[in-house]
């Protein structure tokens, strides 16, 4: 199964509704009909320059979906960079491949190879180029590769294979089941797996997608008004700076009916503002990695609102979760020792399942034996079977022989009402072997104290998870989804 | 013993039908559309044979299960032709609610 074929499913059946709308320097918009056959166009582009990849070095637009789609079509992996690479680290990625098929919004950056067509020219070549037909395709052919931030210096390519991606999307969306009027608005860069899981499932879906280039609150308030827009993916940071815009501004929330967030960890307090901010709304947290062909794990909006609206502690503790895994998808979290932990336990959480690839080019497949990824993610599951996710295993900080997890602090801190953001790491000290070092953020014209932040922690959570040091900066180094990049505190 | 792997394409030798096997036990028997086994994807396939009175609607998207869940099918291109695994029919399977999570 390619995933070709879902667009093919979804031009045959709606051929003439819109697929993608795109609002960069100018308005694009194209239908199912219309991007199946630019795809086949594309893939007969890329086999005649014998390309043995797609990479696309840009934001999102048309020529996007265009791309990914043709690579599957040709059977050649779809590679999306990171724009905002320095150049050499952009030509040093590139230069992995032999004869890749380039698609750049700014091509003048790219120096690895000879030709690199801008969205226009890739747009028009693949419109104007005979489709391609009957080409045998490998079914354990490569789909896309995205490259993942490590701690490392070095990313790894995730290899996500057609298989992977087409098991995820069968399992999780009902063919056509959006009607055209609805419509998707998403912000996060196409380099990130919730954007090649997003592209999929939405056209799978039927639902249009409506590209915002840039994201801002305005900007992305004024889209959700003018495109009617139903639905929409954010990352947290995103959601917090919509919420911050509404509440200066007075204004109401548009009647988006549902928001989905991930990419980063969710701050309850964030969470909470936006329940408030956006009443009617559905609110659906996906938890996933690249690794894992995006979302193995569901809160979805009755979650929410049950979580939101009780009393019973057990169940409003559920807010801070990733919810339940999706169909296909087993979720354990085992000790030291490799047994299961008990509810409440903490561990390593480890998934299995049809969509989990583990395999990164080059080191292969780092799957046990009993097909078990390891995450390196730090969690617990409760009595009902809520998975919490509490961090990074190599983020916790050592500190007198205890074991402390920098999220839960950071939750604490950014939950005081003058903090918009905290990041907390264990810094080297010859007497605890690791102290707590927090970096915060006030909003404007609120400034504090070491002190306050201190006291704050100290009445919420014990004494040994008071930071030893607050640092104030203007921000946190985070990626562009939001996380937090800790190596740079 | 056909052994269908998941991922694999059928097609109907009666209509235009064509399916991706979601899932498939191992062991079952042949799967037929319109009393004829549906065809592999190395089978040639000759002209559509004749479907007799059979109105049984398959259409795209759509899942297709038997009743004791060994095998189902996603249609991929629509036709018709009722669709049966052994003696038993495939009926098309209700599609399960998930929130949009994307």
């Amino acid at each position: 199964m390619n995933v070709a074929m879902l667009l093919e499913m979804a031009a045959s059946a709606r051929p003439t509704d819109t697929a993608v709308v795109e609002r960069s320097d100018r308005v694009r918009r194209i239908t199912y009909g219309d991007l199946d056959r630019a795809s086949s166009g594309g893939a007969a582009v890329a086999e005649s320059e014998s390309a043995d990849a797609i990479v696309y070095v840009g934001v999102n637009g048309v020529a996007m979906p265009v791309a990914l789609f043709a690579a599957a079509k040709a059977g050649i992996p779809f590679v999306p960079l990171n724009y905002r690479l320095a150049d050499d680290k952009l030509a040093a990625l590139i230069g992995e491949f032999d004869s890749p098929l380039v698609i750049a919004d700014a091509p003048s950056r790219v120096s690895a190879v000879s030709t690199v067509r801008d969205p226009q020219r890739w747009l028009d070549d693949a419109s104007a180029a005979p489709a391609i037909t009957g080409k045998e395709i490998d079914p354990d052919a490569t789909a896309v590769l995205l490259y993942t931030s490590g701690t490392t210096a070095a990313p790894k390519a995730a290899v996500l294979r057609n298989r992977h991606l087409a098991s995820y999307i069968l399992g999780t969306v009902d063919f056509a089941s959006a009607g055209n009027e609805q419509a998707n608005l998403v912000s996060v860069p196409p380099y990130h797996i919730a954007a090649v899981a997003n592209l999929l499932s939405n056209v799978y879906a039927g639902r249009r997608l409506v590209y915002l280039d840039r994201f801002d609150a305005e900007g992305w308030l004024d889209m959700a008004d003018s495109e009617g827009i139903t639905h929409s993916m954010v990352v947290p940071t995103m959601l917090a700076r919509i919420c911050d815009y509404l509440t200066e501004h007075e204004q109401k929330a548009p009647p988006v009916s549902f928001i989905s967030y991930g990419g980063a960890r969710m701050p309850v307090s964030v969470l909470e503002q936006a329940l408030g901010a956006f009443p009617d709304t559905g609110f659906v947290n996906a938890y996933g990695l690249t690794e894992t062909a995006s979302t193995i794990a569901l809160l979805g909006p009755s979650d929410h609102r049950d979580a939101f609206a009780t009393d019973d502690p057990v169940v409003r503790a559920r807010l801070g979760s990733v919810g339940r895994p999706v169909p296909g998808v087993t979720i354990s979290v085992f000790d030291d020792d490799g047994a299961v932990c008990a509810p409440y336990a903490r561990g390593e959480l480890c998934v299995r399942g049809p969509q989990v690839s583990g395999e990164y080019r080059g080191t292969g497949s780092l799957l046990s034996e009993d097909g078990w990824f390891h995450t390196r993610d730090q969690a617990y599951i409760d009595e009902g079977g809520y998975v919490f996710v509490e961090g990074r295993m190599d983020d916790t900080i050592i500190r007198g022989g205890e074991n402390l997890a920098p999220a839960e602090i950071e939750e604490v801190i950014v939950g005081h009402p003058s903090v918009a953001d905290a990041g907390v790491v264990g810094v080297q000290d010859d007497e605890w072997g690791q102290r707590i070092v927090a970096h915060v953020v006030t909003y404007p014209g609120t400034p504090l104290l070491e002190s306050d932040i201190k006291d704050w922690v100290r009445s919420a959570l014990r004494s040994s998870k008071t930071p030893d040091d607050v640092i104030f900066r203007d921000e946190l180094p985070r990626t562009d989804t939001g996380k937090l990049v800790r190596r740079l505190l | 013993m056909p052994d269908y792997k998941t991922g694999e394409r059928l097609r109907s030798r009666v209509s235009p039908a064509q399916f991706v096997v979601v899932r498939a036990d191992k062991g079952i028997d042949e799967i037929t559309c319109g009393g004829v086994p549906l065809a592999r994807e190395d089978d040639a396939l000759a002209a559509e044979a004749e479907l007799e009175a059979d109105d049984f609607r398959i259409e795209i998207g759509k899942r297709y299960e038997d009743e004791a869940a060994t095998v189902e099918l996603l249609c991929v291109s629509a036709g018709q032709g009722s669709l049966a695994v052994a003696a038993s029919p495939l009926a098309l399977k209700a599609p399960k609610p998930l929130p949009a999570s994307d």
